[in-house]
């Protein structure tokens, strides 16, 4: 637009634009608003109008710091706390109705990085005492595609190891991942040759910090952690895993004007994990003027809901233990005799669901060592699992 | 809040901040802080604190760090509006540059070449002069970037004081990264616009890129911070390794930048492996297939915006070279959270990795999205699996998936797909009796999308002989011409059942009448032509008449590509830049004032300032004519555009070239040609022939080919060009993007001349003296955007417009010639050439 080139990103409901008027690289100007945005967060404690409109002192300082004459300088959390003098105005999270549990695993779905899994500590506590803390997140985001028979289309794992360190000191971490991890499909001949229980990532990157050193043989990441939030290490894997859902759709046709839509949930995860905020949406042919369910008796916290305006209805489920079967009956109502091929304009149907302390790919961490500087030095350090749903379609 | 209250808070604030001025009280500090905080909060919401000026100046004498940054920044904020108030803070800001703490120090500096004000350049020199040389690598950081501020404010104080060669010495020896990484930028930023007015400057820039630079920054490398390595990265990739044991070298030392989370590292490291790899194409291949993971990753790392960024970039990759990208087609498979811009760019490439091994499952795929609750990546879809078809040599499957679509009975699914099976039918006529089947089925009230009914009226009027009700429908149509609202639609019917006619006349006779009496009433110009060409033509002769309309075809081989290899090529050349993003060169959406390295000519700029705006009513009449003759040209675009279904493989440009010859030929012009393109393609006439003759065939062409080689071959009276024209960039662009290129011209500059062509300001001013002047130009390849105008022409008009590029190498200069009066650039492309041809030998 006149010359001038306007990009964006979207952080927690925020808008963080640059201008520029050369052509320069625009994945260098989105990774910085993104870290722009990542360093206020960590800062801030939380990111949203309210904490910036309190702190614009204190974010025109770091924005300083950061940025001089349009070259990006220092953006590492770290090194920016001795420039940095304000302190901040720090927001009672509890009073914000917007960032409860359920919001921040939304915003994580809509593939925010740097949504930590819970919130944490504020990073500078005014004050306080600090806590010795270490948080290591793995979230996973997988998409799968069913076909109309059921079987795996399409599936993919990308995964993020997040680390949030509050240690005083910067001393050094190691994260051990699984023994059986092995990078690169081509080694081991399409990637399934390397036996039944290998956890083989196609590819992944690391954060800037890490060090590989001892990765190829023990599979362990060393890394001197800077303050605040930031990816250890993103990976992207297509071997074949369990699914977490099955889901079994039923359309049968109960008259001209009749259908019936049979939805069955079955969740193929151990009874001890719980999925959370589980929705299936399916959408309706176009001619559905009036839907009645009949929930499965005993149903608690489950709703249903026909969206008239596009025609599509939601399931939703609070909870899903491991283990268990849910079903649902939907009777539609059409408007003009149903063509031939109902199954055809009813569907795909998709499903989004959180699922805490699982992951599907079942990389997991070992052990969490942080180079002790002395005995009595014993930092808390919490490990915490997540599966989200990216693209999860189930084809009718 | 209202005036007066604000009023009243600006004038509280001003007293407490005086109070607190002198103070010295405990807690003083404290209470600053809180009355900063408030003013700088007002300042960002946008309410006018300026009146604090001096009072804040006042209260700034404290030691209290965070006081000084508020104090900073509102200073930084409004010295430029108040230049004599700032001149009060050059003191203290003076000062603080010579603090004890370093920090205090960097601060200062940096608040300092912040102020922007003209006549406090002087203030700045020596501070910055003591910065560059601070122990300390923070200020030495703010520096070098406080010289490029000073250089914007002034840039003669900033070369008169050899700042650059203080820079340069910097970026070899410095041993904070920081300060390399900003004295690069600097140094970078400030050469490029000196480069265009000295040639020392530019001299001085390649001499970044020599090897000893290069390579001093690259072992260096992992010191960097992430943001200063995709600066090096994008400065290395320009190098040109010496040899290739040297490319291996630097590639192995950049390999583990492609594992690095940040995607602008990665996509700079793959600019950089691209380029050096460009000349040897196995290795070439090899950077294809190291790279594909690490950019796959990022896709789904990262949020929506990042991974487009990153998406457009594969996106281009797998353009170049669809086969490398061929096994992993299953990546780009939309999903179901992918914005729909993502999904877009996932179907382009989908449908440009299919090949013959992966199209049954990438059609299958394709398919389910044609159910897409989303209308536009249906469609999308849907023509992606046409165009695959179209790629494809094993289009059975995908006939079968097409004509199921029509089953599918939604209205937008229909009206994709009959317009693919026209495309289709155009390409594999062999397959004509299986799609006429079921398009036979497809009701013809059921179609209400213009470009849908085109082609089904083309198909009804093609195969008139395999559908046997292909007459009733076409008769049905007729019927409702008078509701038919698109002249496309009303264009094709009358060419369908002109094609009946010839196929099966007793059926047809009675239909081609009315369409024909329809036609010439009808209000729209082109139909009203087509309708009288035909019936002139029918009238002649029923032969020559179905020799022009319905020829025998041949099966189009290639469809027009949308894009040249010209543009991605210069698209690939700015890899990790907008332009890949936006699917242009940067020339295209960067203001030609603005784009670093082009130059503005200086001499152009003083005829810019005051851009003349004729309003559209006092235009001369004479300029009348022109307009309508504009107007008719884009017209017949919109011509072939209709037609264009039917013709993608002809070039139009060709065939405006050669209606302009027949503009010139012809006096008073015939009525608005209307030929219809598609059918004359395969008939010995040029098309341009048969469209302005309606009256008399045969005469006029001949007369045409007697003089369309010989109005070209005529020597032509010179041109007297207006010594100072004006034209604004703007108008520039826009007459650029308006017009067609009238003329190409290619000049070879003979050895001695190109001694003398080492930037481009020679030839600019070259020209000048032969009233041609620059609007803008470019080094490496050279490249020049010229304008010139009519001697006495009114304001506005008679502009030709040049783009001209020069490959250095060879001395070839190729030049693209653009008009407002097109009749005329034969004589314009005269003088330009003898303009060129003096060129050197002065």
């Amino acid at each position: 637009m006149d010359g001038v080139n306007y990009l964006h990103v979207k952080v927690g409901g925020l808008l963080f634009v640059a201008t520029t008027r050369v052509n320069l690289s625009p994945a260098l100007v989105l990774e910085l608003l993104q870290r722009i945005a990542r360093v206020t967060k960590d800062y801030l404690g939380i990111l949203n109008e309210d904490s910036l409109r309190k702190n614009f002192v204190l974010v025109y300082e770091l924005l300083d710091e950061m940025i001089d004459f349009g070259y990006p300088q220092t953006t590492s959390t770290e090194a920016l706390k001795s420039f940095v003098f304000n302190e901040p105005v720090v927001i009672d999270a509890a009073r914000l109705p917007s960032l409860g549990p359920a919001a921040l695993f939304i915003q994580g779905s809509k593939r925010v990085p740097g949504t930590s899994v819970t919130k944490s500590v504020v990073a500078n506590e005014p004050g306080g005492r600090k806590r010795e803390e270490v948080f290591v997140d793995i979230i996973e985001k997988i998409s799968v595609t069913f076909n109309a028979a059921g079987y795996i289309l399409t599936s993919e794992i990308d995964g993020t190891i997040q680390m949030k360190s509050y240690l005083s000191g910067n001393p050094e971490i190691r994260v051990a991942l699984n023994e059986d991890l092995s990078i690169g499909r081509n080694e081991y001949g399409g990637g399934f040759g390397g036996g039944v229980g290998m956890v083989i990532l196609d590819d992944c990157n690391f954060h800037e910090s890490v060090r590989l050193d001892d990765f190829e043989t023990d599979h362990y990441l060393t890394l001197v952690p800077p303050d605040g939030e930031f990816p250890v290490m993103n990976y992207r894997m297509t071997q074949e895993f369990k699914p977490p859902f099955k889901v079994f759709p039923v359309i049968e046709e109960a008259g001209p004007f009749k259908a019936e839509i049979v939805l069955k949930v079955r969740a193929d995860f151990p009874a001890t994990v719980t999925a959370n905020t589980v929705v299936l949406r399916v959408p309706l042919p176009k001619t559905t003027s009036r839907v009645s369910f009949e929930m499965e008796p005993g149903a608690v916290g489950q709703s249903t809901d026909f969206k008239e305006a596009n025609k599509t209805i939601e399931w939703s489920c609070r909870k899903i233990v491991g283990g268990s079967e849910h079903t649902l009956r939907a009777k539609l109502t059409l408007t003009q005799e149903r063509n031939a091929n109902i199954k055809k304009e009813a569907g795909p149907i998709s499903m989004s669901f959180t699922i805490p302390m699982f992951n599907a790919s079942r990389l997991a961490v070992r052990y969490l060592q942080v180079v002790k500087k002395s005995k009595s030095y014993n930092p808390y350090r919490w490990v915490r699992y997540v599966t989200h749903s990216n693209s999860y379609v189930i084809r009718t | 809040m209202n005036a007066d209250n604000r009023k009243g808070e600006l004038a509280e604030l001003k007293g407490q901040l005086r109070q607190l001025a002198g103070s010295r009280a405990p807690g003083v500090e404290d209470l600053k802080r809180e009355l900063y905080k408030k003013v700088i909060s007002y300042l960002t919401v946008g309410i006018d604190v300026s009146s604090l000026f001096s009072e804040m100046v006042m209260c700034s004498a404290t030691s209290d760090l965070v006081l000084k940054k508020m104090c900073y920044l509102y200073v930084g904020n409004y010295a430029r509006g108040y230049p004599e108030l700032a001149l009060l803070t050059i003191n203290f800001l003076q000062k603080d540059c010579q603090d004890d703490d370093p920090m205090i120090r960097g601060l200062a500096l940096r608040s300092l070449c912040s102020l922007r004000v003209k006549n406090l350049v002087e203030y700045l020199v020596g501070p910055l002069q003591r910065g560059l040389k601070d122990s300390n690598g923070y200020v030495r950081s703010v520096a070098a970037i406080g010289v490029l501020k000073l250089y914007h404010i002034a840039p003669s104080s900033c070369t008169d004081n050899d700042f650059p060669v203080t820079l340069k010495a910097l970026l070899l020896h410095d041993s904070d990264p920081q300060v390399v990484a900003n004295c690069l930028c600097s140094l970078l930023e400030i050469l490029s616009i000196e480069g265009n007015v000295s040639e020392a400057a530019l001299r001085e820039k390649e001499s970044l890129l020599h090897r000893n630079v290069i390579l001093s920054l690259l072992n260096r490398f992992k010191e960097f911070s992430e943001w200063a390595q995709c600066l090096v990265l994008e400065v290395v990739s320009k190098y040109v390794p010496e040899d290739a044991q040297e490319t291996h070298d630097m590639m192995d030392v950049l390999d583990d930048r492609l594992q690095h989370a940040n995607s602008a590292v990665v996509l700079a490291t793959i600019k950089v492996f691209l380029h050096l790899t460009m000349s040897m194409a196995d290795v070439h291949q090899k950077v294809y297939e190291r790279i594909k993971a690490p950019l796959l990753t990022l896709v789904s790392s990262g949020s929506a915006e990042q991974s487009y960024a990153v998406l457009s970039h594969l996106h281009l990759l797998v353009m170049r070279a669809p086969m490398l990208f061929a096994s992993d087609y299953k990546h780009f498979y939309c999903r179901y959270s992918d914005p729909s811009y993502v999904k877009k760019l996932k179907l382009e490439m989908l449908t440009a990795v299919a090949n013959e091994s992966n199209t049954y499952e990438i059609v299958t795929e394709l398919s389910e999205y044609a159910a897409n609750v989303d209308v536009a990546i249906a469609r999308e879809s849907i023509r992606a699996v046409g165009k695959i078809a179209l790629q494809q040599y094993d289009v059975n499957a995908i006939v079968d998936r097409l004509l199921q679509f029509l089953e599918m009975e939604k209205d937008y699914v229909t009206a994709e797909t009959l317009v693919l099976v026209k495309d289709l039918l155009r390409k594999y006529p062999q397959w004509s009796h299986d799609c006429i089947a079921v398009v036979g089925n497809v009701s013809s009230k059921s179609v209400t999308e213009p470009k849908a009914k085109a082609a089904l009226v083309w198909m009804l009027g093609e195969y008139a002989y395999d559908m046997s009700d292909a007459p009733y429908v076409l008769e049905g149509f007729v019927q409702s011409w008078a509701e038919e609202d698109f002249a496309e639609v009303r264009l094709e019917l009358l060419t369908a059942v002109a094609k009946c006619f010839f196929k099966r006349p007793p059926e047809t006779v009675q239909i081609l009448g009315a369409a024909l009496s329809f036609g010439f009433a009808d209000a729209n110009q082109d139909v009203h032509d087509r309708a009288l060409l035909y019936y002139r033509l029918l009238q002649h002769s029923v032969e020559v008449a179905e020799r022009v309309i319905n020829p025998p075809k041949q099966a189009v081989s290639v469809f027009a590509g949308d894009q040249s290899s010209e543009i991605k090529d210069r698209i690939f050349d700015e890899f990790n830049s907008l332009a890949v993003v936006y699917r242009q060169p940067s020339y295209m959406f960067l203001d030609k004032d603005q784009r670093s390295p082009f130059a503005f000519s200086e001499d152009t700029g003083s005829s810019i300032i005051g851009p003349q705006s004729p309003g559209r009513e006092d235009l001369p009449s004479d300029i009348d004519a022109r307009d309508n003759d504009l107007l008719l040209s884009a017209h017949e675009k919109e011509d072939s555009r209709a037609v264009s279904n039917g013709s993608h493989g002809y070039s139009s440009s060709k065939f405006h070239t050669l209606q302009e010859f027949t503009d010139s030929a012809f006096a008073p012009r015939s009525p608005s040609p209307t030929q219809p393109i598609r059918n004359a393609r395969a008939t010995p006439l040029p098309p341009a022939a048969v469209s302005s003759t309606a009256a008399s065939p045969l005469l006029a062409v001949d007369d045409l080919l007697g003089l369309g080689p010989s109005a070209s071959a005529e020597p032509f009276p010179p041109l007297k060009l207006n010594p100072k024209p004006v034209l604004d960039p703007a108008s520039f662009k826009r007459k650029w993007g308006q017009l067609t290129v009238a003329l190409t011209l290619e000049y070879t500059f003979p050895a001695q001349a190109m001694v003398g062509l080492t930037g481009p300001q020679p030839l600019v001013r070259h020209m000048q003296t032969n009233s041609v002047q620059c609007m803008a130009s470019g080094n490496a390849p050279l490249k020049f955007f010229f304008f010139a105008q009519l001697a006495d022409a009114p304001a506005n008009t008679g502009f030709f417009l040049v783009e001209l590029v020069v490959t250095t190498s060879s001395g070839l200069a190729s030049a693209k010639i653009k008009a407002d009066d097109s009749s005329l650039a034969p004589a314009f492309a005269d003088s330009l050439q003898s303009a060129l041809s003096k060129f050197g030998s002065l």
